[in-house]
């Protein structure tokens, strides 16, 4: 038996930079991955490190993550692949325009100024290349994007070279309370901790039941394609708000589309079906928005499992029935720019019994209130932002 | 009769993946049962591989039809009765989605289309199995079965010095027919290894009850031996020389190192079934240590694990032309059997004939199944910079070196080298880059496993994908879908 301080449950990219900051605060640290480490959404996303458009409760974070981003080789000893290019956000109708001002005015009243508002000529410049009927949009200029698999591995050789002992193909099938701390069990052996962090995404639920926590997690797998290389015309990401998309131009010239429509997949199997339907929604959003793309070969398309909640923001905090447990996880297709901060706020969570930045907006009981009590998941026209 | 007349019936009960023997036997049986049957074809003419050009061939003289034999002839009389049947034909389509339930995204001059079939028989026969050795990137090298697509599909017998180097019956096909029709063939390096021989050996006798195949491969043999400059047999340690296009080959026999200026090269390790559609339709394959390839598990009829897909010819296994014709027949009468046109006592009854050439021939296909299977070495290649993967140029070293590392098969390669990831999608590199992990991490090919296939299976580009016909809108918004501003995904 193994014992340590803290067990982390989930080998993504969150469970990495966890139990790097815990391992950092001087505590033995064991992460127990089911599959590989970065299996599913923390390899499957599109790396977008992207503070625009964020959810109010989610800003502080995005944008104290944005400061480690820029100087991430310091941090995890790599450069991740990271670049600053710029997130734009581009309106294709009067009403999504309005929508998007009424939030830069919002912000502005809160303080915040990482998100500009720009006129078309100012987008045009930004994107070239993009349809001239789009008439403006929000630019983050500081946002940019990471290598999802090079970001993940980074994470885990800091978090080894702390002395986290990594344990792949570990399925952990059990939780009892021990002492003042846990035993966790996996793989037919167990081991003794104080504390259990629950990093498992789309499964967190799955961990949070162990311990006898009802979550409600749903999940879904947002799909993602890339095209063949074409000449260099795009920096910054682009987003669209009224129809999914996300699309950035790669190092290597390749075009990523992302924007979370989703395949269909069996959780309990891993397994999943793309959806050509959603595909083509994507690639129709493309074609509109930059009618010089008509041409390029679609590569590959893939998909990974992400969890979520009805409100679109994760749960971070400790568990609401047992002592001990933290979790976070469920980060609805935006988690990838948060893992450097979260994994920090964890830490100072099991550590310290507090955080130094607000996470009140994501405790795990905020579902426990009467259902329409809290805000409806909101859809584009009626509730732009919050 | 059957055109690509621009119609769009996007419902079938039968829709056929390829119009080589196995599509075309399939398409003639079921539509005489009276199914309605689609057969699409990335050719512009029937015929598959193996009878590519056949409809043209007549015209180019007899002499022309003597020099490609009469396996080829006989493709005529099987084209002709398709022609003849009220099976769609639909010419130039690439399927670049299957799903298990039986549809298809289609791709042809006119654009992309979904249509559903009942069923979906993938008939689309074999490749070349991938020769990754030193030098097979060069500029001047080519498979041998790609240089007789040449001369079927354009009459094109090559005027440079020529090289043939490889294993199986179609290097003895293809270097007669090259003679014939006026080659300059310099060498031909038979790879077979000798222990194979011996391997081989006891199975002969059955083999050669089976049919007049072995006699007849002898016969070119002897042909190709007489007219070929410099023929050797046991060749080992084939390297293709050359700094911008080949300029030798070299070789280790029994007898010392060799060499030979040339160059055009064309190699041959055998032919593999091409799985990527019954792979990417989720059905479920067997490694066959035999044939050294991945096949799909079928029934007797052709029947995969998936619930609308059937297979048929080389496809499911290599077994040759004439078998092929024997499994599409079969596999149509399975799908009239399944959607209750005729009993499934009739289909076995009707089936009877065809099972029994099948079973005759297993014999024959032991015995070239054990005195072809491949080297290791073409398997798995030794050397650390000869390149596995072409697109994204991933050599074999780096995947030992990922091996080494803890990488376990080739789906996790992708990401350490993105070996797989380039536009073949891993059609030319899968199984050597599981060979190579296979053989590093001391494990089973079942094992390590194979490539997930994905759509897109075929090229389609973003403006041919969103222009896509035949589907409804994407899933409502719903609660799954993140659309508002704050909402997005990375």
């Amino acid at each position: 038996m193994a014992n340590a301080d803290v067990a982390v449950i989930g080998g993504g990219i969150h469970g990495c930079s966890a139990a790097l900051n815990l391992a950092r605060r001087g505590l033995k640290v064991i992460v127990l991955e089911r599959d590989r480490v970065g299996r599913h959404a923390s390899s499957a996303n599109a790396g977008g490190v992207r503070t625009l458009l964020r959810h109010e409760a989610e800003i502080p974070l995005a944008l104290e993550a944005r400061k480690i981003w820029h100087d991430i080789a310091r941090d995890v000893g790599e450069d991740c692949g990271y670049h600053t290019t710029g997130q734009v956000a581009v309106a294709e109708t009067e009403a999504v325009l309005d929508d998007l001002a009424a939030r830069h005015g919002r912000l502005q009243d809160l303080g915040y100024d990482h998100e500009e508002l720009i006129d078309a000529r100012t987008l045009k410049e930004l994107v070239p290349g993009i349809a001239q009927n789009v008439l403006g949009g929000l630019v983050a200029r500081g946002d940019g994007a990471a290598s999802p698999f090079h970001a993940t591995r980074a994470f885990r050789r800091a978090a080894e070279a702390e002395g986290v002992h990594i344990h792949e193909a570990a399925q952990v099938s059990r939780l009892e309370q021990a002492g003042s701390g846990w035993r966790v069990h996996w793989n037919g052996t167990s081991a003794d901790v104080g504390t259990v962090v629950n990093t498992a995404g789309a499964w967190g639920d799955r961990v949070a039941a162990m311990v006898g926590e009802t979550i409600a997690l749903s999940w879904f797998l947002p799909m993602m394609m890339v095209t063949g290389r074409v000449e260099r015309f795009l920096d910054p990401v682009v987003i669209n708000t009224s129809r999914p998309l996300s699309f950035k131009q790669m190092p290597n010239g390749t075009l990523l589309i992302g924007g979370g429509r989703p395949a269909q997949g069996d959780r309990e199997k891993m397994t999943y079906r793309l959806d050509v339907k959603g595909l083509r929604a994507s690639a129709q959003t493309v074609c509109d928005l930059f009618p010089l793309l008509q041409d390029a070969p679609i590569v590959r398309a893939w998909a990974g499992f992400e969890g979520r909640f009805e409100d679109d923001i994760p749960v971070i905090g400790p568990s609401r029935v047992a002592k001990g447990i933290f979790h976070a996880f469920g980060f609805c297709g935006h988690g990838f720019q948060l893992s450097p901060i979260v994994g920090r706020l964890m830490a100072e969570l099991v550590t310290e019994g507090k955080t130094s930045l607000p996470i009140d907006g994501f405790a795990v009981d905020r579902f426990d209130a009467a259902p329409n009590s809290h805000a409806p998941a909101s859809r584009p026209q009626e509730n732009p932002g919050h | 009769m059957n055109d690509s007349t621009p119609m769009h019936d996007s419902r079938v009960d039968l829709a056929i993946i390829g119009a080589g023997p196995a599509g075309l036997a399939a398409a003639i049986t079921a539509s005489g049962l009276g199914l309605t049957v689609s057969v699409l074809d990335e050719g512009r003419r029937p015929g598959g591989q193996i009878y590519r050009g056949i409809e043209d061939a007549p015209a180019r003289g007899e002499q022309w039809m003597t020099l490609l034999g009469e396996d080829y002839a006989r493709g005529l009389d099987l084209v002709k009765r398709f022609r003849a049947s009220t099976a769609q034909y639909r010419p130039e389509h690439s399927v670049f989605d299957i799903a298990p339930d039986g549809g298809l995204g289609i791709l042809g001059p006119d654009g992309a289309h979904w249509i559903e079939a009942e069923r979906v028989l993938v008939a689309t026969g074999a490749m070349e199995r991938p020769v990754p050795l030193p030098g097979w990137t060069l500029p001047g090298v080519m498979g041998a079965g790609a240089a007789q697509t040449l001369l079927k599909s354009s009459a094109l017998v090559p005027g440079a010095r020529t090289v043939i180097a490889g294993s199986g019956p179609l290097v003895y096909l293809v270097a007669r027919q090259m003679q014939t029709g006026g080659a300059n063939l310099v060498a031909v390096l038979d790879t077979t290894p000798r222990a194979n021989y011996r391997r081989a050996a006891p199975l002969l006798a059955r083999a050669m009850l089976a049919g007049n195949e072995i006699r007849k491969g002898l016969a070119w043999r002897r042909e190709v031996k007489k007219a070929t400059p410099l023929f050797r047999t046991g060749v080992r340690n084939v390297h293709v020389e050359g700094v911008d296009a080949v300029e030798a080959v070299s070789f280790e026999t029994g007898g010392g190192r060799g060499r030979v200026d040339c160059e055009l090269v064309l190699l041959h390790e055998g032919i593999v079934p091409n799985t990527q559609l019954a792979m990417a339709a989720e059905a479920d394959h067997d490694y066959d240590e035999l044939q050294a390839c991945w096949r799909p598990r079928l029934d007797a009829f052709g029947r995969s694990s998936a619930p609308g897909i059937l297979v048929a010819g080389d496809g499911g296994g290599i077994a040759g032309a004439d078998l092929a014709v024997e499994a599409g027949h079969l596999a149509a009468l399975a799908v009239a059997a399944d959607l209750e046109r005729i009993s499934h006592a009739e289909a076995v009854e009707r089936g009877a004939a065809a099972r029994a050439a099948i079973e005759r021939k297993s014999a024959l296909r032991r015995f070239l199944d054990t005195l072809y299977r491949p080297r290791d070495e073409v398997l798995a290649p030794s050397h650390d910079d000869t390149l596995v993967c072409r697109c994204e140029e991933v050599t074999a070293g780096e995947l030992r070196q990922i091996a080494a590392m803890g990488c376990s098969g080739p789906n996790q390669a992708k990401a350490f080298t993105r070996c797989g990831m380039g536009p073949c999608q891993g059609r030319m590199c899968g199984l050597t880059a599981a060979a190579v992990l296979a053989r590093a991490g001391g494990r089973s090919m079942a094992e390590v496993g194979h490539l997930r296939i994905r759509p897109p299976i075929k090229p389609i580009t973003v403006g041919e994908l969103a222009a896509l016909d035949g589907v409804g809108p994407p899933p409502d918004a719903g609660p799954l879908l993140p659309t508002a501003p704050d909402e997005g995904t990375d």
